[in-house]
């Protein structure tokens, strides 16, 4: 059974990730390497401007949120300020007492300031809270309505798109680009206002105490900023560096381990080993490279905070002397710069945030602006009955324009024929599946059914006269009941038992310990693929359709219910018209038809007799199968 | 996780020295707010003046403080100061500093002992005191009876103009004594710190009078203990990048030794333990597992240590500083953790219920995905958008409640912090007030108090990250605490030359460790060369168990299996798998290229024989219309190729080995009838003398087989060959009739 798109491995390792990578991002987790993750969108302000649209709804809680986010910052700048006072006071007292000029110390001010001061800090933290608390409101529910969006689209979308695009990639969107999207915007954008605010204040607040000192702090901020830069472009290297042998060292485990036995049978042992000691090693220097450099940061800070600190003192104890500055001023001054240093680092890093969120909502904006399926028609037909008579009348269809693997094909299939559609793998043979459902759209030419073009078929009654039995059996976390009432969600539970019973499956579900009340697991393992595949008949039973569309390879099922599968599917086929995807040379030369598939293309079409007469490919493919068996039966 | 502490055992070194490290950083940090505290104590407060022991002192000045002194002190002092006079030699050395020495006589301070400094610093500040005390009554009349009071004699009652000092010089000791005792009396109730304060306010004016540079005597002092406060942080931040660089050596080191530990491990893993650990488990505990370990020793190393260091040593120093303001401390920690406490205890729980909602969405989603034909076909766009809604709602709702609760945790951690200054200031006020601390001593408790509360906050963490590293340390310990249940014989039998590939099962019964039923139950039957053996059976019957036995990918539970008459475990496996070509179900390419996949088999193989076994593997016809042909690059784990193409890259591996015996896994499953025919026919040309294993669902594939061993549930309910088996099995027949019409069987 082919489908043109592979449905390759990679996606099974995507349920590793949920929403919650996002928050452990590096798997080497070093604080300052989180500003490093250098992605970038590709239209930054495009993306940036939907993004705004996007969250348009929330405009007044943003608003609330920008205007608390202020208020909070601003409090809690003041704060040093006042508390600075009291010490001026404290001190003035002190000094006073020493002097033996004053009574002592103030308390009753001291005491009034102090409550002052915690009157702010209440504040601000009430500010905080109501901001951060609309915030995660705000950033979820963006969440929630870009995943609910995603999900919306995908069942608008062609399957022309899934052609080229992994589930993993669309797994991805959901869970890691939207998460990164909900963490950085309630990150950034609070931390845009706080950073600015606490930029700007400190610095009137400073300039209030004395613009010498300011001056004195502010030549710090470049030497800072020289530092990181220096320190995070080096660690950058290394980091990088020790992810890309991280991610050498994991592949090679991972594919020794999934190779285990190859590996074994070939003796590579000794080999395996060697590349990964040579792997390992590497990730070794780097990651302590890595490592260290990032961890110099902070002692490298720390000392150029310190000579700043130095520097105030200095000035401010010459200042204090000259009664310019008070000692409480210089106490909050001090603070002051120490949290002064914090927010610039913050504002530099938002750019990088901003490109997160950036390239992280691109995908997604661009995920919802991908191409829809072609509306339904305005006045769609709607007949009474069903007869089940398909021409195809001159189709020509390719998965891309330049690729045409259908060129002009013709047949008129009457109402309860079997059409066999055969060939190697990967030869493409649910093509035909996926134009009869409207899957895809014929490039030229029409399938016609009782006379209507499916084009005039609203797509869902079009579906409606299919059934449709995988081999890629599709059921889902739930009861069997209602697996199999699927597709005919009115049906009662006696007509699903009748459907199970057609489809020789009862027997087996009554067998299981809840019987029809038991739950499939996740990863629907706790019923066999041969069991799968007669639930899947059973379903197509239930909904009794005018047509059907069968896959008959049964490849890992064990023969006793492969006889059940088979006849279970003759069950269904009575008085239906049929495409099955043949296996069975049976089934195969029964059929009133056989299109014979190649490499996507519909090489030959007939029935068994005048295609073996014309000893094409598929008379090929046909005494392929018996060359042996003769030779086996000893004639 | 203490299972590992053998892999720490190298780096014990560093690792004790990264201690040493962090409590020379901590005593550093501690330092700090020391420094701070004298910068604004002596610095700006008392202008640069440490103690109330003047550097120099006019001659004049000094006879008014004798007279205060014991006899003892005055003894000291006399010995600690050098009288200068003007005109004197050693004027020229002083003048510039104390320009009063070029009109007046002044003392100079000499070298003393810190014992000496100690002792003058208590008796000098005394009569310092008493000195401008009276000195500002002198100036001041007004105020002599406050200050009167200070002093403990009533110096109103002096006449004014009269020369106190004079006066006073003049009693007799006897007279004086008094005085003197009622002085102490009064300065014991001020307090030392007090009256040292005084005193350095009249030091200051001291130095004014003697003409010294005040301003820059201050600045002198901020710019020595600045410079002082530089170097040790200085000191502290080299101890910090040391200990960083002994932590992240000794982390990447620790995770790298661990890594190729369990990597070789895993890699001599037969079988039964890979089934035991799952593939995938076991790749992430070589991988993430490991990497969570690197990160956890990094972090005790740089912190975790530090952190009960730096939290009893700020608990030590605090209390120097102020003995009764702890509780402050222990309020807000008590605060923090409590905090800490509740939200974590409210928001853990909900975080791993968070965790299966995300599942959850995931699966609906990945449901959704995979079954889009199913949808579609059945119009369920609706109802799959309200079961999606579902659990998007589910995980929104709880994903809002925890982002909530962890929201409050900045802000009231900031509240406790800012009250704690408050606190401390609100306190320490009143301590000042009773003179039993000063300004600069406070703010440096509010240093410590930050310092320990961090240390707390740090410890707390440490109870979150270590629980999770723990669970990693144990998952790898279980790994290489595992005994592998294949090895070689400690004396293995070499193969006899030339070797004959007869391979003989002898009654073997196989069973996995602690199962309740045997998966292969007394299977004999001997397969010999240039004979083609095939095992057929339902998924499940165990024909791929019965040629795993023969590589000892698994060894039998009783019985034996004979290669060439010898039992295969008493042979070297490296020696026993050098005859084997083997051919998985799923065929497991390794990344790399066509060329370099089947190199893998025989890294001499020359590229005639590349060629060779990639047209016996019908893969040329694929291999050659890529336009990098042999070069052509293979994905990991092969996922660029087709399953079909696989298996016939794996057949061609094996080929290119040329072994003694081929065992084909159901290596024909992913084969069109066409291939697998195609296939079969250039090997049996190609491996005419080798012994054939083929395990298969298929009965076309094994129709011509010279024996085929018929299996259902691990028994063998049929042997012979295909015509015989058609007559006399009847599981043999059941599985015919469902491949094959009858008429194509007759």
């Amino acid at each position: 059974m082919s489908t043109p798109r592979s449905t390759t491995p990679p996606e099974n390792r995507t349920p590793a990730f949920g929403p919650m990578a996002g928050r452990r991002r590096g798997p080497m987790g070093h604080g300052p390497m989180a500003m490093m993750r250098g992605e970038k969108a590709r239209d930054f302000k495009g993306t940036m401007r939907k993004l705004i649209q996007y969250l348009g709804s929330y405009r007044i809680a943003i608003a609330i949120v920008m205007l608390f986010a202020a208020a909070s910052t601003v409090f809690s700048i003041v704060g040093p300020k006042i508390l600075g006072k009291a010490t001026t006071k404290l001190f003035e007292g002190v000094v006073g007492q020493i002097a033996g000029s004053s009574t002592g110390i103030d308390f009753a001010y001291i005491g009034r300031i102090l409550l002052t001061t915690l009157a702010l800090y209440l504040a601000s933290t009430l500010f905080a809270y109501v901001q951060g608390w609309i915030m995660s409101g705000i950033s979820t529910n963006i969440a929630y309505r870009f995943r609910k969006d995603i999900a919306a689209k995908i069942n608008r979308m062609p399957f022309r798109y899934f052609d080229s695009t992994s589930h993993g990639e669309v797994l991805s969107r959901v869970t890691n680009d939207v998460d990164t999207v909900n963490q950085t915007l309630s990150q950034s954008l609070s931390q845009i206002i706080t950073s600015v605010v606490t930029v700007v204040g400190v610095l009137i607040m400073m300039l209030t105490i004395s613009w010498q000192m300011t001056l004195a702090a502010l030549l710090i901020v470049p030497l800072s900023m020289g530092v990181i830069a220096l320190v995070v472009s080096q660690s950058q290297k290394y980091f990088k560096q020790q992810q890309d042998y991280l991610g050498h060292v994991n592949g090679h485990v991972e594919e020794m381990y999934g190779g285990h036995v190859v590996m074994k049978a070939f003796n590579g042992e000794a080999r395996s080993v060697e590349r990964f000691d040579g792997l390992n090693n590497t990730l070794y220097d780097s990651a302590w490279k890595s490592q260290f450099l990032s961890a110099l940061m902070f002692p490298i800070m720390g000392f150029i905070g310190n000579l700043g600190y130095v520097a105030i003192c200095v000035l401010g104890g010459y200042l204090a002397a000259q009664k310019a500055v008070t000692v409480g001023d210089i106490q909050a001054f001090i603070q002051y710069v120490r949290s002064f240093t914090q927010p610039i680092t913050q504002i530099a890093n938002i750019s990088n945030v901003l490109q997160q969120t950036a390239a992280a909502a691109e995908r997604v904006f661009e995920f919802l602006a991908e191409e829809e399926e072609i509306s339904d028609v305005a006045d769609p037909v709607r007949p009474e009955k069903i007869d089940g008579h398909v021409v195809f009348e001159h189709v020509r269809f390719g998965y891309s324009p330049d690729k045409v693997v259908i060129h002009d094909f013709y047949a008129d299939v009457k109402p309860g024929q079997r059409i066999a559609i055969v060939g190697p793998t990967g030869a493409g043979k649910t093509t035909m599946v996926k134009l009869l459902m409207r899957f895809y759209d014929v490039d030229q030419g029409a399938i016609l059914i009782d006379g209507h073009n499916i084009k005039q078929f609203k797509r869902e009654d079009l579906r409606c006269m299919f059934g449709m039995v995988l081999q890629d059996t599709w059921l889902y976390n739930d009861t069997i009941m209602e697996n199999i009432r699927y597709g005919s969600p009115g049906a009662s539970d006696e007509a699903v038992i009748a459907a199970a019973k057609a489809a020789r499956v009862d027997h087996f579900v009554r067998t299981l310990p809840e019987g029809y009340g038991l739950v499939l697991n996740e990863e629907v393992t706790n019923v066999s693929q041969g069991q799968k595949q007669l639930l899947t008949i059973a379903r197509a039973i239930l909904i009794d359709p005018a047509m059907l569309i069968l896959d008959e390879a049964t490849s890992s099922v064990d023969t006793r219910t492969e006889v059940l599968i088979q006849e279970a599917m003759y069950e269904l086929m009575k008085n239906r018209t049929s495409f099955i995807i043949a296996h069975r040379l049976s089934t195969i030369r029964n059929a009133d038809l056989i299109l014979v598939m190649n490499g996507g293309d519909i090489v030959e079409q007939g029935k068994h007799e005048e295609l073996l007469a014309r000893g094409g490919f598929y008379a090929g493919l046909y005494n392929s199968q018996f060359e042996n068996a003769e030779v086996g039966n000893g004639r | 996780m203490l299972r590992l502490t053998k892999y720490l055992k190298p780096y014990l070194l560093a690792i004790v020295l990264a201690i040493a490290l962090l409590f020379v950083q901590a005593n550093a940090d501690l330092a700090l707010p020391d420094y701070l505290s004298k910068i604004v104590n002596n610095g700006i407060q008392q202008g640069g003046v440490e103690n109330a022991v003047p550097k120099a002192i006019r001659q004049s000045q000094m006879d008014k403080l004798l007279i205060f002194l014991s006899v003892d002190d005055r003894a000291l002092v006399q010995k600690s100061y050098l009288l200068v006079q003007p005109a004197s030699p050693e004027a020229q050395q002083y003048v510039k500093e104390y320009p009063a020495l070029a009109n007046a006589p002044i003392y100079v301070l000499q070298q003393v002992d810190a014992a000496e400094m100690r002792s003058l610093n208590s008796s000098m500040a005394k009569a310092l005191v008493a000195v401008s005390g009276i000195e500002q009554i002198i100036a001041d009349p007004s105020k002599a009876a406050s200050m009167g009071q200070a002093l403990g004699f009533d110096l109103s009652k002096i006449p004014a103009g009269m020369d106190v000092f004079a006066l006073l010089a003049r009693l007799p000791a006897a007279q004086l004594a008094p005085i003197s005792s009622a002085l102490d009396q009064r300065f014991a109730s001020l307090g030392d710190s007090m009256v040292t304060q005084m005193a350095i306010a009249a030091v200051k004016a001291e130095y004014e009078a003697l003409g010294v540079n005040v301003a820059k005597l201050q600045r002198d002092y901020i710019l020595r203990i600045g410079g002082l406060m530089l170097l040790i942080s200085l000191l502290g931040g080299a101890c910090t990048i040391a200990v960083g660089f002994l932590a992240s050596r000794t982390s990447a080191g620790v995770a790298r030794d661990i890594r190729k530990q369990v990597f070789k491990k895993v890699e001599s893993f037969s079988g039964i333990e890979f089934d035991k650990f799952s593939t995938a488990s076991l790749i992430t505990r070589s991988t993430n597992d490991v990497t969570q370990l690197q990160m956890v020793i990094g972090m005790m190393m740089r912190m975790v240590i530090y952190a009960p260091i730096i939290g009893v040593g700020g608990v030590i120093r605090a209390l120097g500083k102020s003995a009764n303001m702890w509780w402050i401390i222990a309020l807000a920690v008590v605060g923090l953790l409590g905090l800490i406490a509740i939200v974590f205890s409210i928001s853990l729980p909900k975080f791993k219920i968070m965790q299966s909602l995300v599942d959850r969405l995931n699966l609906v989603m990945r449901e959704n995905l995979t079954g889009m034909m199913v949808i579609r076909a059945f119009s369920k766009q609706d109802d799959e958008a309200a079961r999606f809604d579902k659990a998007n709602r589910d995980l929104t709702g709880t994903s809002l409640f925890v982002a909530r609760v962890m929201v409050t945790m900045m802000p009231v951690m900031m509240l406790v912090m800012n009250g704690l200054s408050l606190g401390i200031i609100w306190v320490g006020a009143h301590q000042i007030a009773q003179s039993t601390m000063q300004v600069g001593d406070m703010m440096a408790f509010m240093q410590y108090a930050m310092q320990i509360v961090f240390a707390f906050l740090m410890m707390s963490m440490m109870f979150i990250f270590l629980p999770r590293a723990a669970v990693s340390g144990d998952r790898i310990a279980d790994v290489l605490e595992t005994e592998i249940s294949i090895t070689d014989p400690p004396d293995p039998e070499p193969f006899k030359q030339p070797f004959s590939a007869t391979i003989e099962f002898r009654n073997v019964f196989f069973r996995y460790p602690g199962a309740l039923a045997d998966v292969l139950h007394d299977i004999s039957f001997t397969a010999r060369p240039g004979e083609t053996t095939a095992f057929i059976g339902s998924t499940g019957c165990g024909k791929s168990t019965v040629v795993n036995l023969i590589p000892r990918f698994f060894d039998v539970t009783d019985g034996a299996v004979l290669v060439d008459g010898i039992d295969v475990r008493q042979v070297r496996q490296s020696d026993l798998r050098d005859k084997i070509g083997y051919i998985p179900q799923k065929g497991m390419l390794f990344s790399g290229t066509i060329e370099s996949n089947l190199l893998y088999a025989d890294e001499n193989a020359s590229s005639e024989t590349l060629q060779e076994a990639a047209d016996i593997a019908q893969a040329s016809e694929f291999i050659l219309v890529k336009p990098e042909g042999f070069s052509a690059e293979i994905a990991q784990g092969g996922s660029n190729v087709s399953g079909g193409q696989k298996q016939r890259l794996a057949i061609a591996r094996a080929l290119v080995k040329k072994p003694p015996i081929y065992i084909f896994d159901d290596s024909f499953s992913a084969l069109d009838f066409k291939t697998d025919s195609a296939l079969r026919q250039a090997l049996k040309q190609h491996v005419a003398g080798a012994t054939v294993l083929i395990v298969t669902q298929r009965v076309a594939t094994v129709k011509n087989a010279d024996q085929i061993i018929v299996l259902e549930e691990g028994r063998v309910v049929g042997q012979g060959k295909h015509h015989e088996l058609l007559q006399s099995c009847e599981t043999y027949q059941e599985i015919a009739y469902s491949q094959l019409s009858k008429e194509e069987l007759a």
